[in-house]
């Protein structure tokens, strides 16, 4: 599909792309709905004891790896982030934030949290939920990827991405915010499959299996969890960095979206169509 | 203007329109029977799917005693807050007696000495608080399982519940009583004990003394503490909240497998 460009240079022409699949595209949109629900209710959930061990058990008489409380009087208390044994001063956003116009001791912000109140139940319902619809979402992806050679074909980087020249020289242009223009927008570049690669083969599974260590019922029937993740405290530190990364990736990700066409982009993961802008002389 | 843009624009609009609806939205969504009764319907397909991985009964893995807490954060009660408690407590337990009755063909008392004649377990395991905190301690009790086949089971047993000493919460109608209900298949598992002993020495007050029910596989709050009566039933929405315990009855999942 050709068209005209609206009032640009003659000299350039827009050409309509499929881009994205049907199936890539309700699961892109499931997903993004999974994953607000589960990172706020599991801020819910991590509220409920926001201290982070290493090893098979750990409490409050354990030391912690990763700490957000709150320290000072009860006039006057002050929030801490506490990593290992680096301490940050975090009043208003960690360990002490307000929450119905006063200042309160709660690890996240009421509105980081689902639901923005304390409630542990609640916050585990919508999290349990979601982490099925997650799953289930996943594994039509999966599928979908595999059958259709999504995966292998718009995913998998070529051998020739992976050159330490050709990587350097994406990161540069990414850094300089010139995108590939042209017959290379037609495909993903290498630091985008790279990227994505990690979420879909790595941070997810890991996300799932480190939840999954967590469950004392999961544990009984696969011990071997317990041994790779070295204990349900390290399954749920690693759960909680494995969120991080994502919370990470899907910064840099939406950033990314904007600054290299956002109506394009948003357009092609609606409706599947992409434009590509080329340079070639008119017909 | 082209449509083309206008359908853009809306399009943008749209996503940036829910997006910021949907969040101060959540509160009133999380209190909506029609959205609970959605979420809780994930609770059956973990209990389901879990009961499937678990069809062999496998053990929850037991430690050994260098993996132990150093020390074992006492949850929930502290020490209930009831003269009859008191005084069993002040005699060191010689009083007090452990009932089993319901559906079950030959009701018992028990004493704690009766009890510590019973063929033993002893295991180490890890404790898992809903919270998402764990302490490993050593626990030395009963198989349920031997209670119960000692009771006999009626036909149309299919619970048990554990009626406790203490009040969590203390209300005007009695509801803040603990307790706690688990079906059969989790009663006959060979790691469900009732333990009088912890760490080699006899249950503290705060972690449940005489007898606390230790059900691995499940999260703390079903390892009901300060056990007074075993009720063998067939259904269990008559007591209190109807939910089956004190924590179901405020919202947590019955099946506390996850």
């Amino acid at each position: 599909m050709t068209r005209e460009p609206f009032g640009g240079t003659p000299s350039r022409r827009i050409t309509l792309m499929y881009r994205h699949a049907i199936v890539t595209r309700l699961t892109h949109w499931v997903n993004v709905a999974c994953f607000c629900v589960l990172l706020l209710s599991g801020l819910q959930i991590f509220n409920a004891y926001p201290r982070l061990h290493w090893g098979q058990y750990g409490a409050d008489a354990d030391p912690a790896a990763i700490e957000i409380g709150a320290e000072g009087s009860a006039a006057e208390p002050r929030g801490f982030l506490r990593i290992g044994g680096l301490s940050i001063p975090t009043t208003g956003v960690l360990g002490v934030s307000t929450a119905d116009g006063e200042l309160a001791a709660r690890a996240f912000p009421d509105w980081l949290t689902l639901p923005s109140y304390q409630d542990l139940a609640t916050g585990r319902r919508w999290h349990i939920f979601a982490a099925w619809l997650l799953v289930l979402n996943g594994l039509v992806y999966l599928a979908y990827g595999l059958l259709s050679g999504h995966l292998r074909r718009d995913i998998a980087p070529r051998r020739r991405e992976l050159g330490p020249r050709h990587l350097w020289r994406e990161i540069l242009d990414h850094a300089r915010l010139r995108f590939p223009s042209g017959e290379h927008a037609r495909r993903y570049n290498a630091l985008q499959k790279l990227s994505y690669l990690a979420v879909i083969a790595g941070l997810l599974p890991l996300m799932v299996l480190t939840g999954l260590t967590m469950s004392p019922g999961v544990d009984a029937a696969i011990p071997t969890l317990l041994d790779v993740f070295g204990g349900r405290q390290s399954a749920r530190l690693i759960h909680f960095v494995a969120a991080s990364l994502l919370v990470l990736f899907v910064a840099v990700h939406v950033v990314m979206v904007i600054l290299s066409g956002p109506l394009n982009n948003m357009r092609s993961m609606i409706t599947g169509r992409y434009a590509i802008r080329s340079e070639e002389p008119e017909a | 203007m082209s449509p083309l843009l206008t359908r853009r624009r809306v399009l943008a609009a749209g996503a940036l329109g829910a997006t910021v609806l949907a969040l101060p939205g959540c509160d009133a969504l999380s209190q909506d029977p029609d959205v609970e009764a959605v979420l809780r319907s994930a609770e059956a397909l973990t209990m389901d799917a879990q009961r499937l991985l678990l069809r062999r009964r496998p053990l929850a893995r037991e430690f050994s005693s260098a993996d132990i807490s150093p020390t074992f954060r006492v949850n929930g009660t502290q020490a209930p807050d009831s003269e009859d408690y008191a005084a069993l407590s002040a005699t060191g337990f010689t009083d007090w007696r452990l009932t089993i009755d319901g559906l079950v063909d030959r009701p018992a008392d028990y004493s704690l000495a009766d009890l510590k004649t019973l063929p033993a377990r002893t295991q180490i395991t890890r404790h898992d608080c809903v919270e998402g905190w764990s302490a490993i301690g050593q626990w030395t009790g009963v198989p349920l399982g031997i209670l119960l086949q000692q009771a006999g089971l009626q036909p149309k047993a299919r619970f048990v519940v554990f009626h406790c000493a203490d009040e969590l919460e203390q209300t005007l109608d009695g509801s803040g009583r603990y307790y706690e209900s688990i079906d059969l298949i989790d009663a006959f598992h060979p790691q469900t004990i009732l333990a009088y002993a912890m760490n080699g020495a006899d249950l503290s007050v705060g972690h449940g003394a005489p007898l606390r029910l230790r059900v691995e596989r499940q999260l703390g709050y079903k390892h009901a503490k300060y056990v007074m009566r075993i009720e063998v039933v067939e259904r269990f929405d008559g007591f209190w909240g109807g939910r089956g315990g004190f924590w179901e009855d405020r919202g947590y999942e019955w099946y506390a497998g996850i």
